[in-house]
């Protein structure tokens, strides 16, 4: 099993809950301090570095509009940690192919990334959350199509060797597609994507040969997704499973109360707040759900786990809290009860959690649990090397 | 005056001009080793490194499916180097709005690396080289309108901070824009703006208090167009006028005048790069007046004028300054002299084959013992006290 | 030159438009919608039909000397106008008569309404696609060099030889204008409208659709499937000929042309 450092990024600081609708989209950027975002970017940067020289890989990824996420374009970051670190792989999940305008330019950004990495990037797209709809303003009922139209529009750009191909869809039209520079891995890098609910998708997901990630739902929901990848997949449910990953929150702790003080303030996260309109958007999914939405049936992760107690939290899998011992007994538990999968995705930083937490909390967990995950699943990728530093 | 360094961040190992119908837009990407250019990117990012510590600021720019150029996307150098450098400025020139798809996003990502550089970006936009209309599509005969709607969205967004607004312009519909984060400087990242013969485009960017610069073109030129800015520019000190007025040589310094010739004919190559003539001129990118010139046969751009002439030549016309330190400086002095003034050098230090080791010097050597000259003898005498500090 | 009956060139005023208008000859009406590169109405073609017809020709807007509101994007909003001049200039039972993107224009007007309209003829009209996204259904003119270009759309490339250096001023600028135009319209989506192919359908007069066998912009195969969403519409080649068939066999020309139009005269 791989595990995967990751933080979204969040800038914390907000006004009382009560005193705004809505953290994402809406609440007034005059909320935002550049000197205060400034020294948490440059925080959660060297933080991906301890995790890195720690011996754990690298996930990241992108939102619009929030404080919940500063990270507002992930090539970004990617790049900077593509050119600071020597050992990890570097997860971008996942590019909002749906919501962003050219799917060129994101399959130039990663064969970039790519390169100045010397071939450590993993490329993830990903739909895009409901609510970035309005920062983005793409027409939600088109967002699946979207999704993979630019799919199969990066893949052509990043495998296309011989002079330029012309495409014509309707939505991106491009006359002359020839991208300079081209991935360093060939034929590309390993490309990652995510998914709730949608059944048909994770097929066409699985026969694809794609990663296939879940994030901060309850073991019975990821064992249906898994089970259902795993029947799709063309090449067997073992080598499926390896391709496999599930994100939840993380807290270590030397002692099980430290590790429970860690897991509240990193909760912080599941609490944000997001307008319900802004939640569901028309078309963004297909009108039985909405027919079931109408009907008071059904409502979103976030709904649900809110409410949640730490305790369920944690029988969920949604939260992984305890001393090294019961983080493992956790882990391998949450791994038995899905079918297994082969990537970890640590949601180490979250919230509140200060810089010393925080590189507790990834020296706990790199040192202490990682090694004895690491058997699980047996991943597809190999472990990361302890490169030599390469002269730059 | 600053000094900025700059490399297209070339892959020079492409197969011979004369073999290939064109070097931009169509040559297949199948010549790319991704192996070298993993090393060009870390070499060329470390010599961007070298000049933060030697106390020069840094240019970078964007240029699509071609071997002249592997920076595809600004931003990502750009973020780069705001993490890992301390304090050079960071100036994108320009990032291609009118070829860019979405200039929220541009505004997005201008505001991340402006934060994570605790202040240092200049944030520069340009209309992007007519051959680069083939690989974004943009349509050519719309590329100035694009241009400014794509600027004055981005600059809203970054200065907006009631919450959401809404915009429905010509080319983009945005229902609720509010971007986090906004940009660390105070309203925005200063903006430039680049031009080479639109006087009414050079009018627009002198009004709205942009920098503006001059790539690569002959001093008469030059004058022309910078004279065209200081009649419209909205500063009243002279001196905060010359701030904003910037231009781009190629420039080689050696220790000895046959080093620097070496080095002068390696960064020269830049001007010879092949391009297609039917990328050059796409259909309405140039007003009909200059399409009906170019039809008479007069009228060619400054790639033809420049591209086939030797070292010598384009010493004369202040495109390349080579020599050793005290020649380059005189150069630069000539320069300033012929085009009435300016405030921002910008050189392009890098380029074809000149290698790691050579750029090294080069920079070293004009870091060292020109520009401490040049920043003495060409320093801006503000009227308001403490606005030259970076 | 051979003798015309008349010719006169005026503008006609349309909405915010003034439209460039030329006639030439007498009788019935016959619409000429010119190509992009205004060669057409330079040829001795018109001439020809001049004889029998009385021969219209109006400048779709940003092409000769009518003018370009900003407005003006698409073919769809200039075949609105081309009927709108239709209204306006009282034309009862015209042929419209479309070469290469007057074809286009041509075609669009008859889907939208044919009151005015009693027969179609369109010359390797642009305007649809055939094909999937990958595919390449009309060769990209900007991408490819000028010889790559003349290459394709002249069954002998000397035939598009032109001479610009000679041409006085006012020419050049109609000729720097239209190739402005031709990409402000047709630059993306390339050469098409997305959802004219669905339209074809509707157009309820006799309809001849000409083509070169030599286009190589366009191919035969692109005209057949063109022709074939007309109920009823026929598809003639011309041997030797490349997208502008008429320039380079003129006499094979309209001998197809004066047959089609000679049986739907004699069946009005």
């Amino acid at each position: 099993m791989d595990a995967w450092y990751f933080t979204e990024m969040p800038y914390p600081h907000l006004p009382p809950q009560d005193s705004f609708a809505s953290d994402r989209v809406s609440l007034t950027n005059a909320v935002f301090d550049p000197e205060i975002g400034a020294d948490l970017y440059n925080r959660y940067l060297d933080e991906y570095v301890i995790a890195d020289d720690l011996g754990l890989n690298l996930m990241l990824n992108e939102h619009h509009q929030t404080p919940t996420c500063l990270d507002a374009a992930v090539p970004l970051t990617a790049a900077i940690l593509a050119r600071e670190t020597t050992k990890g792989r570097i997860l971008v999940l996942g590019n909002p192919v749906a919501n962003r305008a050219d799917p060129v330019r994101i399959a130039e950004e990663m064969a970039m990334v790519d390169c100045i990495s010397r071939g450590r990037l993993d490329a993830g797209f990903v739909r895009g959350v409901p609510y970035e709809i309005f920062a983005s303003n793409t027409n939600p009922a088109q967002t699946s199509e979207r999704l993979w139209e630019g799919l199969e529009l990066i893949l052509r750009a990043w495998t296309t060797r011989d002079g330029p191909f012309s495409f014509e869809s309707p939505h991106w039209r491009k006359r002359a597609v020839n991208i300079w520079p081209v991935p360093y891995q060939q034929p590309h890098p390993p490309v990652w994507t995510t998914g709730s609910t949608d059944g048909p998708n994770i097929d066409r997901v699985a026969r694809h040969g794609f990663h296939f990630a879940s994030f901060l739902q309850p073991h019975e929901r990821v064992r249906v997704l898994f089970d259902r990848y795993r029947k799709a997949a063309p090449d067997g449910p073992e080598a499926a499973t390896r391709r496999l990953g599930f994100m939840p929150i993380v807290a270590v702790g030397e002692t099980a109360g430290e590790a429970r003080e860690r897991a509240e303030k990193l909760r912080w996260f599941i609490q944000s707040k997001t307008a319900p309109q802004f939640r569901n958007p028309p078309g963004y999914v297909a009108v039985d759900l909405n027919v079931r939405a109408l009907k008071g049936e059904f409502s979103g992760r976030t709904a649900a786990i809110r409410q949640e107690g730490m305790d369920t939290l944690i029988e969920m899998g949604v939260v992984m809290a305890g001393t090294p011992d019961q983080v493992v007994a956790q882990v391998e538990r949450f791994h038995d009860r899905v079918g297994g999968f082969g990537h970890l995705l640590v949601m180490l930083q979250a919230g509140f959690l200060d810089h010393e937490e925080t590189v507790r909390n990834i020296t706990l967990f790199a040192q202490e649990v990682y090694p004895r995950i690491r058997h699980l699943a047996a991943p597809d990728a190999p472990a990361p090397k302890q490169k030599a530093r390469a002269g730059r | 005056m600053y000094a900025w360094h700059f490399t297209e961040m070339p892959y020079p190992n492409h197969p011979d001009p004369d073999t290939v119908p064109s070097v931009r837009v169509s040559l297949p990407n199948k010549h790319f080793d991704p192996k070298l250019g993993a090393d060009l990117y870390n070499r060329y990012l470390d010599e961007h490194l070298l000049a933060d510590e030697l106390g020069l600021n840094i240019m970078l720019n964007e240029h699509h499916q071609t071997a002249t150029c592997l920076d595809v996307a600004a931003p990502l150098s750009a973020a780069i180097l705001a993490r890992q450098t301390s304090k050079a400025r960071i100036c994108i020139l320009g990032n291609p709005m009118s070829n860019r798809a979405d200039p929220i996003r541009v505004a997005e990502e201008m505001a991340m690396i402006d934060c994570i550089s605790r202040g240092r970006l200049d944030a520069g936009f340009v209309r992007g080289v007519p051959y680069e209309v083939f690989a974004a599509n943009t349509n050519p005969t719309q590329t100035l309108e694009r241009l400014w709607e794509g600027i004055d969205l981005c600059v809203k967004a970054w200065t907006h901070r009631e919450g959401c607004f809404n915009f429905e312009g010509k080319f983009w519909h945005k229902r609720s824009v509010n971007i986090w984060p906004t940009p660390y400087q105070q309203p925005h990242p200063p903006v430039w703006i680049t031009g080479s013969s639109d006087k009414e485009n050079i009018r627009e960017v002198a009004r709205r208090g942009f920098t503006f610069a001059m790539f690569l073109q002959p001093y008469e030129k030059v004058r022309e167009m910078f004279d065209a800015y200081r009649e419209c520019a909205i500063y009243d000190d002279p001196e905060e006028v010359r701030r904003h007025i910037a231009y781009m040589p190629l420039v080689a310094t050696g220790e000895t005048e046959e080093e620097a010739e070496v080095y002068a004919k390696k960064v020269a190559w830049y001007l010879s790069a092949k391009t297609a003539p039917q990328f050059r001129n796409p259909p309405g990118y140039v007003p009909v007046s200059f399409n009906v010139n170019a039809l008479k046969g007069t009228y060619s751009g400054r790639t033809d004028a420049v591209r086939t002439r030797g070292i010598e030549y384009l010493k004369e016309q202040g495109v390349l300054m080579y020599g050793t330190p005290d020649q380059v400086f005189e150069q630069v002095r000539a320069f300033y002299d012929h085009v009435g003034g300016f405030g921002q050098l910008l050189m392009m230090q890098q380029a074809g084959h000149l290698d790691h080791e050579e750029t090294v010097k080069s920079m070293t050597l004009f870091a060292k013992e020109v520009y401490p000259r040049i920043r003495e003898e060409f320093d801006f005498k503000l009227a308001k006290k403490g606005a030259a500090a970076q | 030159m051979t003798d015309t009956k008349s010719e006169t060139i005026e503008m006609v005023q349309i909405q915010d438009i003034g439209i460039e208008v030329e006639r030439r000859g007498g009788g019935a009406p016959l619409v000429l919608l010119n190509d992009e590169e205004g060669l057409t109405r330079e040829s001795p073609v018109v001439d020809e039909l001049a004889k029998s017809f009385e021969v219209i020709i109006p400048e779709p807007p940003g092409f000769g000397a009518s003018s370009r509101p900003g407005w003006i994007e698409t073919m769809d909003d200039i075949a609105y106008v081309m009927l709108d001049f239709l209204d306006e200039a009282g034309i009862e039972d015209a042929t419209v008569l479309g070469f290469s993107l007057g074809g286009w224009i041509a075609a669009e007007m008859a889907t939208k309404n044919t009151s005015r309209i009693s027969r179609l003829a369109l010359v390797d009209p642009y305007g649809i696609k055939v094909g999937g996204p990958w595919d390449r259904d009309i060769q990209d003119i900007w991408f490819l060099t000028k010889e790559e270009v003349q290459a394709l759309k002249y069954a002998d490339p000397a035939n598009g030889d032109i001479d610009y250096t000679v041409m006085p001023d006012e020419k050049l600028e109609v000729v720097a204008r239209n190739r402005e135009s031709f990409a402000r319209f047709c630059w993306q989506p390339y050469m098409h409208n997305p959802k004219l192919k669905r339209r074809l359908h509707r157009i309820d007069v006799p309809t001849l659709v000409i083509w070169g066998a030599a286009d190589g912009v366009v191919s035969t195969g692109y005209g057949k499937a063109f022709a074939g969403t007309i109920p009823g519409a026929r598809f003639e080649v011309v041997e030797d000929g490349g997208h502008f068939p008429h320039l380079e066999q003129p006499a094979a020309f309209m001998d197809v042309l004066g047959g089609f139009l000679a049986e739907a005269q004699q069946a009005a």
